[in-house]
């Protein structure tokens, strides 16, 4: 265990009471039923990946990715600059279509059924799987209106109080703000954004959040608050995020995927490739794989 | 149209369900269906102007023969026989937008020059304002400042004496229309121009001042090469308005076709032809009705050449450097 | 980029073009002349914005001393006169003008709005029919205004729509003359919403049509509404083609949309007071003016302060 682990559980288990409390209606407002931890909770798999490859306008961006998301797992998937971390982590919620000339193939299965099936209509996909992206992005709206947006699209119009302190406290934001929810969103700092844009996401009572480095827009102490409510977070959600910072993956992350870029014969394309998948503990103390070794020891970048 | 619910709730609901649209979604495509219609309705604009000209114009031409038409240059159409030659009406147009150009280009330019290369940015935001305020007076009130001031207080005034014929003595002559229009344009000319130099890279300009140039030099050997392309289109578009103007034209500028470019003289162009002979007591279906059409598509092909020149090189200095 | 190239070049080509001018600036010698020659230019230029100043302001201070007398409460109770100047106001056509804009507001709003949105939002750039649809409304943008009033004569006075000479022919042709306006404007507002606002709500689920009608449109509409003013301010001045689909009428009664007894238009009337040479009437042609200048003055002020209190700096 980290020190930053350690410290986190301190804390926790120092507050107690309270801390058992403001878990238990963090569990009673976010989660759908069959989504809670249960006993086969950890060994579930919420993605099932085969021979996953995306292309853009004809040219890879990642080949051959294969690896289980578990449920309730923080799943960290680091690697260089441009070795397609990002690509891929938008392939679970199908935001890469929005990307004209995109293409994924190979089998992505969520919870045993292809995502990218002929049936399978992306806004359903997103409603389940949400994102929190790199650069904070609330809506120019007010603090409220932010967290109230996807309920209110989704219908869930009732007890909507409810549903935005609750998501507002599961994301660690609710005592900063509930004197001011008709405020203007753009009036928080980038941290409080941020966590603004999590409680948005877990309004909508998704099974997984998906996150694209989160924290790199943000100073040090924001970017503590929030590795801390990941680890809240994953009681209730899968977690996917991306790094391009190890510590941070090795802080917060149960298992860790690295990924590196691949030059073909060539030197024409590049592409990136699954080096390793293993749990975090390992990656970064034992790996198997000589890349992986050099990459977390700092010896490529 | 909003699509509510989820699928299924319950635990080991069919998870088949989970990730298909609860409905097929009819309120979206019927949506973008009819924002679709509202981006058509822009071609279709166009196709009903095409259909409204070509028409009586292909009926015009069974009547006047198309040489005559284009070549002739005595405009008579109420004579017995009636002469449609074109050329003398379009002459009065070009007479006219030739004395706004002379006006608007130094002008237009000078303030754009003075504005994107000399001007503090307080006279900037007084400056620019105002130049917009003069883009949006309506011609009918540059056609009579024209022709009620213009003409006796400025032109009358100080034109040389028996010059080209005289201004004394003329209630309409093609300068009066032509400063107006001039007037009226200089904003289209600064503004763009302004636009194109504002978009020439600081670097350019600060690499010049590096060496010692001076601002003269920056603005006339940097900035203005650098920008030409859309200095050219701001000049395009301002002939192609020029030339589509009307009132003006009507007030200022006289009714008797002329072939001729002297500005003490009164003219007729092809817009007050239009304008006057359709509101006049003409039946349709006659040659004088269809003569409206006929020269509704010259002008018509005339602005549209220019409009799509200019949109090019619009084009063109926006894509060097966005 | 298509043209990634083309555009390298051609940046390469000026910078290149502006280095050479500059060095063979710095290169030649500086005589004392040249100061004087600095400072006439300067002074030319200025000449220039002068003189645009001075057109606008002897505009402005004519219409207001030669309007002057004409000016007060009769101009908006009074009909027309050939008769007895003296007599005479612009009722019918201030009413015909109001009428005619806010028949325009209506076609162009829903109609701009829309093209805008599926422009921006819905179609697909690369297709050819959407680039003739983007090319069409920047030409119909330049079109002169008279061809709108030979488009209002055959198609929707007579031809298809066959209206007849009514006010809401008029206001019609207006509309189509102003619709690029509102389109161009919109277009822009939309652009101006920034991706990132459109990924945070589609990656919450939610369509495409309720991220334009909830996050778009409502952070787009300054400027759209900015458009909008504009393209009435057009709309109000414009003569030209009204005078060919039938505001030519000499009425003294209120006009109405869609009566077959014909209307008029403030700017219409104004042309017609001003064609006649007795003085009474160029004062009231003047007085005219004025009221047109304050009208659309109150407008782009308003919209100005539109953009300032709304615009929203992303």
């Amino acid at each position: 265990m980290t020190n930053r682990q350690m410290a986190s559980d301190e804390t926790r288990a120092g507050a107690g009471r309270e801390a058992r409390e403001a878990a238990a209606e963090r569990a009673s407002i976010a989660v759908r039923p069959e989504f809670r931890p249960g006993g086969s909770g950890r060994r579930e798999r919420v993605f099932q990946l085969k021979g996953v490859e995306v292309l853009y306008s004809g040219v890879s961006a990642v080949k051959d990715i294969s690896m289980d998301i578990h449920r309730n797992d923080v799943t960290a998937l680091i690697g260089p600059s441009g070795c397609g971390k990002s690509t891929l982590l938008r392939c679970f919620n199908r935001m890469n279509d929005l990307i004209p000339g995109a293409e994924v193939r190979g089998d992505l299965l969520y919870h045993g059924e292809d995502l990218y099936g002929p049936a399978v209509d992306p806004v359903q996909v997103r409603k389940l799987i949400g994102m929190v992206f790199q650069k904070p992005n609330p809506f120019p709206k007010s603090i409220y209106d932010n967290v109230a947006f996807g309920p209110r699209i989704l219908g869930r119009k009732e007890n909507l109080d409810q549903t935005v302190e609750g998501a507002l406290k599961g994301a660690a934001l609710w005592d900063e703000v509930k004197d001011r929810l008709d405020s203007n969103a753009y009036g928080l700092s980038g941290g409080q954004q941020q966590r603004l844009c999590i409680a948005r996401c877990i309004a909508v009572q998704p099974d997984t959040i998906l996150m694209d480095e989160p924290c790199s827009a943000l100073d040090p102490i924001s970017t503590g608050k929030i590795e801390d409510l990941m680890i809240e977070l994953k009681e209730e959600f899968s977690i996917v995020i991306v790094t391009h910072n190890m510590q941070q993956a090795a802080r917060v992350s149960d298992r860790t995927a690295f990924l590196m870029v691949e030059l073909d014969a060539d030197e024409q394309n590049r592409w990136g490739r699954l080096v390793e998948y293993d749990e975090t503990e390992r990656i970064f103390t034992n790996p198997r794989d000589k890349r992986t070794e050099d990459y977390v020891s700092g010896k490529v970048g | 149209m909003d699509a509510s619910g989820s699928g299924a709730e319950g635990p080991g609901g069919q998870t088949a369900s989970r990730l298909q649209a609860p409905g097929r979604r009819l309120g979206e495509k019927t949506i973008e269906v009819m924002l679709a219609l509202c981006g058509v309705l822009s071609v279709l604009t166009t196709t009903a102007i095409v259909i409204s000209l070509v028409g009586p114009t292909i009926g015009f031409f069974q009547l006047v023969p198309i040489g005559d038409f284009l070549f002739g240059t005595e405009w008579t159409p109420q004579f017995e026989p009636p002469s449609f030659g074109v050329l003398e009406i379009v002459v009065g147009t070009l007479n006219v937008t030739l004395w706004a150009m002379v006006f608007a280009i130094p002008i237009g330019l000078g303030a754009a020059i003075y504005l994107s290369e000399y001007a503090a940015p307080r006279v900037r935001k007084t400056v620019k304002p105002i130049l917009e305020i003069l883009a949006g007076i309506p011609t009918v009130a540059i056609g009579i400042f024209a022709v009620s001031f213009l003409l006796p207080e400025v032109i009358q005034r100080f034109w040389p004496g028996d010059f080209l014929g005289g201004a004394v003595g003329k209630p309409f002559m093609a300068l009066a229309a032509g400063l107006g229009v001039g007037l009226m344009i200089v904003p289209i000319i600064a503004s763009i121009s302004e636009d194109a130099m504002s978009a020439v890279p600081r670097g350019l300009r600060e690499g010049a001042y590096a060496m010692g140039a001076t601002r003269m030099e920056v603005a006339t050997r940097v900035v203005f090469p650098a920008a030409l392309s859309g200095i050219v289109a701001s000049v395009v578009l301002a002939i192609s308005r020029a030339v589509g103007e009307t009132m003006i034209v009507v007030l200022a500028a006289g009714s008797n076709p002329n072939l001729t470019f002297n500005p003490v003289e009164s003219i007729q162009a092809m817009t007050a032809y239009i304008a006057t002979t359709a509101t006049g007591d003409i039946s349709t279906g006659s040659v004088d009705y269809k003569s409206v059409f006929a020269v509704g598509t010259v002008l018509f092909v005339m602005t549209l050449a220019m409009n799509m020149l200019s949109i090019r090189l619009v084009r063109r200095y926006r894509e060097v450097y966005e | 980029m298509t043209g990634a190239g083309e555009v390298q070049s051609e940046r390469t080509r000026l910078a290149v073009a502006g280095a050479r001018a500059t060095v063979a600036v710095a290169l030649r010698n500086q005589p004392r002349r040249d100061v004087i020659l600095h400072a006439l230019f300067a002074g030319l230029l200025l000449l220039a914005i002068l003189l645009a100043l001075a057109g606008l302001a002897a505009l402005l201070i004519q219409a207001l001393v030669r309007g002057a007398p004409a000016l007060g409460p009769d101009l908006f109770t009074n009909v027309p006169s050939t008769i007895n100047p003296e007599q005479a106001g612009f009722r019918p056509a201030i009413i015909g003008s109001l009428e005619l804009i806010a028949g325009v507001i209506l076609f162009v709003v829903p109609i701009g709005v829309g093209a805008a949105i599926y422009l921006e939002e819905y179609a697909d750039k690369t297709r050819w029919w959407n680039r003739v649809i983007e090319v069409n409304i920047q030409n119909l943008a330049a079109v002169p205004s008279i061809i709108y009033g030979i488009l209002g004569l055959a198609f929707i006075v007579r031809g298809p729509l066959d209206l007849g000479f009514i006010l809401a022919a008029g206001s019609l042709t207006l509309a189509l003359l102003v619709l690029p306006v509102v389109i161009i404007a919109g277009r822009e507002a939309i652009r101006a919403v920034p991706d990132s606002i459109r990924q945070g709500s589609l990656a919450l689920g939610a369509t495409r049509w309720q991220t334009i009608r909830h996050q778009v449109l409502p952070a787009a509409i300054p400027g759209v509404a900015t458009g909008v003013i504009l393209a009435v301010s057009r709309a109000l001045g414009e003569a030209a083609p009204l005078l060919l689909v039938g505001a030519v009428v000499f009425i003294t009664f209120d006009p109405t949309p869609f009566s077959a007894d014909g209307y008029s238009a403030l700017p219409v009337q104004i042309f017609q007071y001003a064609t006649r040479p007795q003085e009474a009437f160029q004062e009231l042609a003047f007085a005219g003016v004025i009221v047109m200048l304050v009208v659309l003055l109150a407008m782009n002020s308003f919209a100005i302060w539109l953009r300032n209190r709304y615009e929203r700096r992303w």
